[in-house]
């Protein structure tokens, strides 16, 4: 891998403040790789999933200004977060596709932008341009024999033609990954399935429903730690553990942690700022007896 | 003898002996179409101007042309008057330059001396809140055409051979069908199959809906058959690496079959050091049939990877054990769960369409399964149940009632292994639930899709497929069996999903295409294409290039541009492209062009040196 220029970063507002956790380790983990995150200047909300879920061109110039004012910055934009990367990777397929939504937008943020930025994932970064095999070369701590369940979530996978990140049906870039870093991925189904996203604000028993089928799934995988890109999924995940473990006997709770705090640890961070004391399963116990942090 | 008459007309095309004397005696009719033409354009004016008009003798107009006695009117006026050039003022030439054309010929004059105007589609219909305006721009297309035919030359229609051997590509039930029929009707049949053995498709399968008749023997027979035949030739492992030629008269090259592997990867790659074999044929039936979406394109279905998930070919196959026994352990499958429309009409999967037969084989299976396995249990996911077609209906009812099998009307959303069983997760839309079923056995009803190369045979043959590799027909209603090139026709599944009884019908109907063209003398050809004036053409081939059709090559010998008028549309791109003004369509020579102009634009009429005026 080549030594890059500090890459454009769009951080998000749930970084700022929930998964703080999520913003500090993707740091660590660009910086112990050698090409460090350069958060976007003056950045505003991308909205999260609502834009694109009403007709109404007024809800994108929120993602389309962040969008223009990136491309100024250079030809790609780093995300972190799964929700924001798929308001912005879906925002910029609609402008690049549809010039008469793209000339209303940008009349109306008073910007040029034609669709041309790249979106990227921090995972795609990772696999496509620093590379596993580098990543693996940097490890100071491998993650050595723990059972990984990755998540993928929707918001990383689908829709597939707008984000095309991965095979929706099958995905494994975050498998590959933690594979690199020494980690056993488990297999189970429900990677790609919903935890239930929003809809807790609606109907907290659907959402239950939904997060119980991935946590049962990836208990009886017999995993030791859930891996997630998205504060959403973190969160549903995290949280409803207390709840199933009341209402199911045998279940055994198992931390959720977002990729890159794993990844930052097995790469040398102290976990500083990685708010590890916030999980509702505290992940501490199992990375303390595998050494991979103090905290 | 054809070439000299050739090199006559060529010098016809220059504007030389032919032509002097001719065009002096026009006459015009204009049509009033009833109104659509009258209603706007004053026809009587139009008559009265152009009777002015140089070489023309007389004018008219009545109201319907195209009618036995507007047809009438022009035999007449053509002996009455020794009309020796006609222009019809009417409707566009693509409704009616035919039929007015053989009314010209009737009366003994040289069809190609006559003309249309088209003033109704070009001007009345376009026109109708402007009648001035609207006749004025009549009467000067009438002139224009007028100065047109002044220049035309009486031309002969052109004939080519035809070569009665038919290229039959593909040896399923489609190719076979196809071939016999040419064959028994005394003709002889190259029959090239890529495969190691004749049957296609159908030696995979067993019994066929909706009888349950079996079919390895009829097929047998059928097989023997093309094998003994004496005027069949079968080529197996073979292939088509090119072909050139029109109809009636293709050259195609045979080589020995590229390993599928080799096909998937580098298409079009033509293997010199095999080399192939020349054979010359008067037409092609293009018979390559279909295969089934391969599973690792169904991701949500495991992509290939879950142990006991088959797609309908490997079920057939498991059928055919005397047990029927589960590729994984060999154990007899309890419960079957049947996915209908395992890719199909799902754009996702790039499979917009119905793939048709699914339906029907799927209520055929989990019949057949029931009947193997008479405690077992048979599940259907179907987003809907397709029967149409004789006593099919009814058959799907039988797998319902005699069958016991159990049909739930959704999609399966995913499914994956757990223990030594495959968990199916779908969807009942009519109780509205999602379901989960524990299966020993999943059967995917994968799409079919065309046959691997197919797209690029396309190419070759230049035939060309669809978005999707299906083969794609003249027309879908009118002309189903014959593709967009003539002397290609189309038989069975290479077109798009069919089942075994529709393929026979179409391969039974491209066989008669084949026998109706080779029961023609010779094939008859527009005359009105391009010729090169050769004391004029430098051989720079720019022409060649230019030509959509590859109707034009270079003479290596006397480096000068040929034309093969078999292939020529007389589109006039190389009358653009060459620099020398060596290229000519007939009847479309450039002072004519140029009189036409300038009749529309009420300029005196260009005068070419040998217009003899």
């Amino acid at each position: 891998m080549q030594n890059m220029e500090a890459l454009p970063y769009f951080p998000g507002c749930t970084l700022k403040q929930r998964a703080a956790g999520l913003d500090r380790s993707a740091r660590d983990v660009f910086s112990a790789l050698g090409s460090p995150l350069a958060e976007l200047p003056g950045w505003n909300c991308c909205g999260a999933t609502f834009p694109l879920t009403v007709e109404n061109l007024l809800d994108l110039t929120g993602p389309a200004r962040i969008l223009a004012s990136a491309r100024a910055e250079g030809t790609r934009l780093a995300v972190a977060c799964a929700a924001c990367y798929n308001v912005l990777r879906r925002t910029n397929h609609l402008l690049r596709t549809d010039a008469d939504k793209r000339e209303k937008v940008c009349l109306f943020i008073e910007s040029e932008y034609d669709g041309d930025l790249e979106v990227v994932h921090l995972l795609e970064l990772l696999h496509r341009e620093i590379g596993y095999g580098h990543v693996r070369q940097a490890l100071r701590r491998p993650l050595e024999g723990l059972r990984v369940a990755a998540y993928y979530g929707c918001l990383l996978l689908r829709p597939a033609v707008e984000v095309g990140f991965d095979d929706p049906e099958d995905p494994v870039l975050l498998d590959q990954l933690l594979a690199a870093a020494g980690a056993a991925p488990v297999s189970y189904p429900h990677r790609g399935e919903c935890c239930g996203g929003y809809l807790a604000v609606r109907s907290e028993e659907a959402a239950l429903e939904a997060s119980k089928r991935v946590l049962t799934a990836v208990s009886a995988a017999g995993a030791d730690v859930v891996v997630t890109s998205c504060p959403l999924c973190q969160y549903n995940l995290d949280r409803r553990q207390g709840i199933i473990a009341r209402q199911e006997a045998g279940f055994r709770p198992v931390p959720v942690l977002y990729f890159t705090q794993l990844l930052g640890l097995a790469l040398g961070a102290d976990g500083e700022g990685y708010r590890l004391d916030e999980h509702y399963v505290d992940p501490r116990p199992l990375l303390r007896e595998r050494g991979l942090a103090d905290v | 003898m054809e070439a000299a008459r050739d090199r006559e007309e060529q010098h016809a095309g220059h504007g030389g002996e032919a032509r002097a004397g001719t065009g002096r005696r026009i006459g015009v009719f204009i049509c009033h179409c009833g109104s659509n033409i009258a209603g706007t354009v004053d026809v009587r004016r139009a008559a009265e101007a152009v009777r002015g008009l140089r070489g023309v003798v007389y004018a008219t107009d009545y109201g319907y042309m195209c009618s036995d006695p507007g047809q009438a009117l022009i035999r007449r006026a053509i002996a009455e008057q020794g009309l020796d050039g006609i222009v019809v003022a009417a409707c566009s030439p693509s409704m009616h330059e035919a039929t007015f054309r053989r009314t010209a010929e009737a009366a003994g004059l040289n069809p190609y001396r006559l003309e249309i105007a088209n003033i109704r589609e070009q001007c009345s219909w376009v026109h109708q809140e402007e009648r001035e305006e609207a006749t004025r721009k009549a009467i000067a297309l009438i002139a224009s055409l007028v100065e047109k035919v002044r220049g035309d030359d009486p031309l002969e229609p052109l004939g080519t051979p035809v070569t009665r051997r038919l290229l039959v590509v593909g040896g399923g039930i489609a190719g076979m069908t196809v071939a016999l029929e040419v064959a028994d009707a005394g003709h002889e049949v190259i029959l090239v199959e890529r495969g190691a053995q004749l049957g296609g498709r159908l030696s995979q399968i067993r019994e066929t809906y909706a009888a349950l008749s079996p079919l390895a023997a009829p097929l047998e027979t059928l097989v023997e058959r093309v094998r003994e035949h004496p005027r069949i030739r079968v080529l197996l492992e073979s292939e088509v690496e090119s072909a050139s030629g029109y109809v009636g008269s293709f050259t195609v090259t045979l080589r020995p079959a590229l390993p599928a592997a080799a096909l998937a990867g580098d298409r079009g790659e033509s293997n010199q050091a095999i080399g192939g074999t020349q054979y010359e044929v008067g037409a092609i039936v293009v018979a390559t049939g279909y295969e089934l979406l391969p599973l690792s394109r169904l991701g949500e279905y495991g992509g290939g990877r879950v142990a006991d998930v088959v797609d309908a070919l490997e079920f057939e196959r498991l059928l055919a054990d005397g047990v029927l026994r589960r590729p994984s352990d060999g154990r007899v499958p309890r419960r079957v769960v049947f996915v209908q429309c395992a890719g199909s009409r799902d754009p996702e999967h790039g499979v917009p369409y119905c793939s048709k037969v699914c339906c029907l084989y799927t209520a055929k299976q989990a019949l057949l399964y029931r009947q193997r396995v008479p405690d077992g249990e048979a599940i259907v996911f179907a987003i809907d149940v397709r029967t149409g077609g004789r006593r099919y209906e009814e058959f799907a009812q039988r797998a319902v009632e005699e069958g016991h099998v159990l049909y739930l009307r959704g999609k399966v959303a995913k499914l994956f292994r757990q223990g030594d069983r495959v968990i199916v997760w779908g969807v009942d839309t009519l109780a509205g639930r999602n379901v989960e079923v524990a299966a020993d056995l999943v059967v995917l009803a994968a799409a079919v899709v065309p046959s691997a190369g197919a797209a690029e045979l396309g190419r070759r043959l230049r035939a060309t497929t669809d978005e999707l590799g299906f083969f794609r027909e003249a027309h879908p209603k009118l002309r189903p069996v014959e593709s967009l090139t003539a002397g290609i026709f189309l038989a069975g599944a290479a077109q798009g999903p069919k089942d075994i009884a529709e393929t026979v019908s179409q391969a039974g109907a491209a066989a008669a295409k084949v026998l109706g063209l080779f029961s023609r003398p010779e094939l008859v050809q527009e005359p009105t294409v391009a010729t090169v004036l050769e004391e004029l053409c430098a051989g720079c081939g720019l022409c060649v290039s230019a030509c959509p059709y590859e109707a034009r090559s270079l003479n290596p010998r006397l480096r000068v541009a040929e034309v093969n008028a078999a292939l020529c549309q007389g589109c006039g791109a190389c009358v653009v492209a060459c620099p020398n003004k060596a290229c000519v369509v007939r009847n479309w020579r450039p002072e004519q062009t140029l009189a036409m102009v300038g009749a529309v634009l009420g300029e005196t009429p260009y005068r070419s040196p040998d217009a003899g005026e």
